[in-house]
């Protein structure tokens, strides 16, 4: 009897492998599921956070629900997951996650030694300096003998250090661990200057007593290009996490939006026949519905909207468009050709 | 001679003035030599210093329910901070129009306990009462059933979050800690072994890094397509942890029985489970309960450190509403709040501890 128990567990337990071992692409084991796990910061505001409400919002969650979008048609069909900033690539590896939209920079180690892929770059940010006006300081090559309010354990902290050592420039760091109260440290006047990255300054400044009363330097000390990331080995979830961006970043450009979306159906120009999926070939080509970008549109809209909602100007971040916006106005935001 | 005698039984001699009543005490604990009186000097001195500013900030010029911007102006404390971010710091992402299912099971959860409080209420229905009590709630909890909506744990967060990790965790602990603790003073080499190897290497380690090693290790060597529940891996790490604390607890315990009480009760024939359940555990855990219960109460704290791992516990939930743009800043109002919900868990749980003692006190 005892020998039956233990025999019927192992068995179980072996189709528990052979089903992980069959379920090998991530496309199938996700619409097996019923809906996509994308992992995600979860405290950065205009990012990934949640509401009052407990509903999660933010440009990287739009990235998600997109994908969500893509793979269902329906953009909800997306749970979120927290992670910490050294919980996010073992999740994404031990299959935990689909995909991770956190705020993630995209480098060479991480693709090769981590075994990732980055996807298309859904928003460019760079490392800056926050200094009060009244510090005088007019670049960041003033800043020597400056100390620095700075996030530990990121990206961020070597970065500065380098600059300043590029620079021939001593410095005092002051290492805070939350978000919030490195600005109220900032604030207070234990620093001379906030190092963070550009968009997480605006955040920090639209908390100042008086905002006016800070300026952002204008040298950007670091290349910090955030994208989506997948597993290697999965070319076809690669592509379709890939081609979802760009499918936000084209609907832009050829000024589709989640209001004109209907009527764009409807137009004679070939690409936007072929993009929206009325010649149909585009979805199918990655295993997915013909209407997928017309889906991603229509329920979350085109990056410029997203980018809109969760980040620009009428938002606490009031963040310019920048080198986000797209390669027609000076920005870096250029999809491949939807062919 | 005679009347002289009884005049003088008959005069009542006062003690004075100063060493009677309120002035009496005064004097004794407050200015007893010249170092106490200047100590009670700076002291109330400090005081009266510090009160007032913090009851004007706390009460006089604080705003309750204000926007972040009106928080900005005030100048006294924000408690809009808490106010307007409520529901969301109790219960985290649980889906808005559902958050009633949480609420009551806590409610039914702090009744359980409430009643559980009385010694005499112990016996089998109440554990009828809490197997249909841990039911209703985890029904109402996880749903999908009788109409509710199913809602998975990875919503669960804030304070039913706490409070999961936190009694599940204590009461699978504390037995698993008493077998540890047999265990060690068996005379089987095997299990002695076994529970001492345990004990020291759970004890060796900081609860953090169990943590870590359930949340990001662990997943790695489970077969792929396998992943086991984030709040399971957390709520085990938990109880390995607190039970090798428990278990080193108890074991003094049982070292504090003397000789006697083995012989007495193998003298009567006992066997070692019943010389153990009848004899020597029931006071040797009344001995300890004491440090028990203080062990309890960190693990209780201990649990806001799922928040390092990404579970949204009532801590977790609270920073998360600092970290928006509007709240940023307010965290002495939020921590203050967060603060008072702990202390009340482990002040009663403090409380409760010492009335069992009382109880169960043999001394006359």
């Amino acid at each position: 009897m005892k020998k039956f128990k233990f025999g019927a567990i192992l068995s179980v337990m072996l189709v528990f492998v052979v089903t992980g071992l069959v379920m090998a692409g991530t496309l199938e084991g996700v619409k097996a599921r019923g809906h996509l796990i994308a992992g995600v910061n979860g405290s950065v505001f205009g990012f990934s956070m949640p509401d009052d409400k407990g509903n999660w919002k933010g440009l990287d969650v739009d990235t998600a629900k997109a994908i969500a979008a893509a793979v269902f048609g329906n953009a909800n069909k997306v749970k979120f997951t927290a992670l910490t900033a050294v919980q996010r690539l073992p999740a994404l590896q031990s299959k935990e996650i689909d995909v991770l939209c956190r705020n993630t920079t995209q480098t060479l180690t991480r693709e090769t030694t981590n075994g990732l892929n980055f996807c298309q770059v859904n928003f460019y940010d760079g490392q800056g300096f926050l200094v009060p006006k009244k510090l005088g300081v007019k670049s960041a090559t003033e800043l020597g003998g400056a100390t620095v309010c700075v996030l530990p354990g990121t990206t961020t902290e070597l970065n500065v250090a380098d600059f300043f050592r590029k620079n021939k420039m001593k410095w005092k760091p002051v290492v805070i661990e939350q978000t919030a109260e490195l600005s109220k440290a900032f604030f207070a006047g234990r620093c001379d200057c906030l190092t963070s990255d550009a968009s997480q300054l605006a955040a920090h400044r639209s908390v100042a007593p008086n905002p006016d009363d800070y300026v952002l330097l204008p040298e950007i000390i670091s290349k910090e290009p955030l994208a989506p990331v997948v597993r290697h080995g999965d070319d076809q979830w690669y592509d379709i996490v890939d081609w979802t961006v760009m499918a936000l970043i084209q609907a832009e450009e050829f000024g589709i939006t989640s209001k004109n979306v209907d009527k764009m159906l409807k137009s004679q120009d070939p690409q936007i026949q072929r993009f929206l999926g009325v010649t149909p070939g585009m979805g199918k080509a990655l295993g997915l519905d013909d209407k997928w970008v017309y889906n991603i549109i229509k329920q979350v809209g085109n990056y410029g909207e997203i980018f809109e909602r969760n980040v620009g100007p009428n938002t606490p971040l009031k963040l310019e468009r920048g080198q986000n916006d797209l390669w027609i106005n000076g920005g870096l935001m250029y999809a491949a050709p939807f062919r | 001679m005679e009347e002289i005698v009884e005049n003088f039984a008959a005069e009542e001699v006062k003690p004075p003035v100063a060493s009677v009543g309120v002035m009496g005490w005064v004097k004794e604990n407050l200015f007893k030599g010249w170092f106490n009186s200047f100590l009670t000097v700076v002291i109330l001195y400090l005081l009266f210093k510090v009160i007032p500013s913090i009851f004007e900030w706390m009460f006089i010029d604080s705003v309750w329910s204000t926007t972040g911007e009106g928080c900005r102006e005030a100048a006294g404390a924000c408690w809009s901070v808490i106010t307007d971010n409520l529901r969301f710091i109790i219960f985290g992402f649980y889906p808005y129009d559902q958050q009633w299912r949480p609420l009551i099971a806590m409610f039914l959860l702090f009744g359980l306990l409430f009643y559980s409080r009385n010694r005499k209420h112990w016996n089998r229905h109440l554990a009828y009462g809490w197997l249909f009590g841990l039911f209703a709630m985890g029904l109402l909890m996880r749903g999908g059933m009788f109409g509710l909506s199913t809602v998975e744990s990875t919503k669960w967060g804030g304070l039913p979050l706490t409070l999961l990790l936190s009694v599940f965790g204590l009461t699978a602990a504390y037995p698993l800690g008493v077998i540890l603790a047999l265990g060690r003073q068996s005379k089987m080499p095997a299990i002695k072994i076994l529970c001492v190897v345990y004990i020291e290497l759970i004890r060796g380690v900081p609860l953090i890094s169990l943590l870590f090693m359930g949340s990001i290790i662990f997943p790695l060597f489970l077969p792929e397509g396998i992943t086991i529940d984030k709040i399971v891996r957390a709520q085990v790490a938990i109880i390995l942890f607190t039970a090798a604390y428990i278990a080193e607890v108890v074991r003094g315990g049982l070292q504090g029985m003397s000789r006697g009480q083995y012989e007495a009760a193998e003298s009567l024939g006992l066997s070692y489970y019943l010389t153990m359940r009848l004899v020597i555990l029931p006071q040797a855990l009344k001995i300890v309960i004491p440090p028990t219960v203080s062990i309890l109460i960190s693990a209780f704290k201990d649990t806001s450190l799922v928040a390092i791992i990404a579970l949204f516990d009532l801590l977790r939930t609270t920073q998360t509403v600092l970290s928006h743009p509007k709240w940023m800043g307010f965290s002495p109002e939020a921590y203050l709040f967060i603060a008072i919900l702990y202390f009340l868990g482990c002040f009663s749980m403090a409380n409760y501890g010492r009335k069992l003692e009382k109880e169960l006190s043999t001394e006359y």
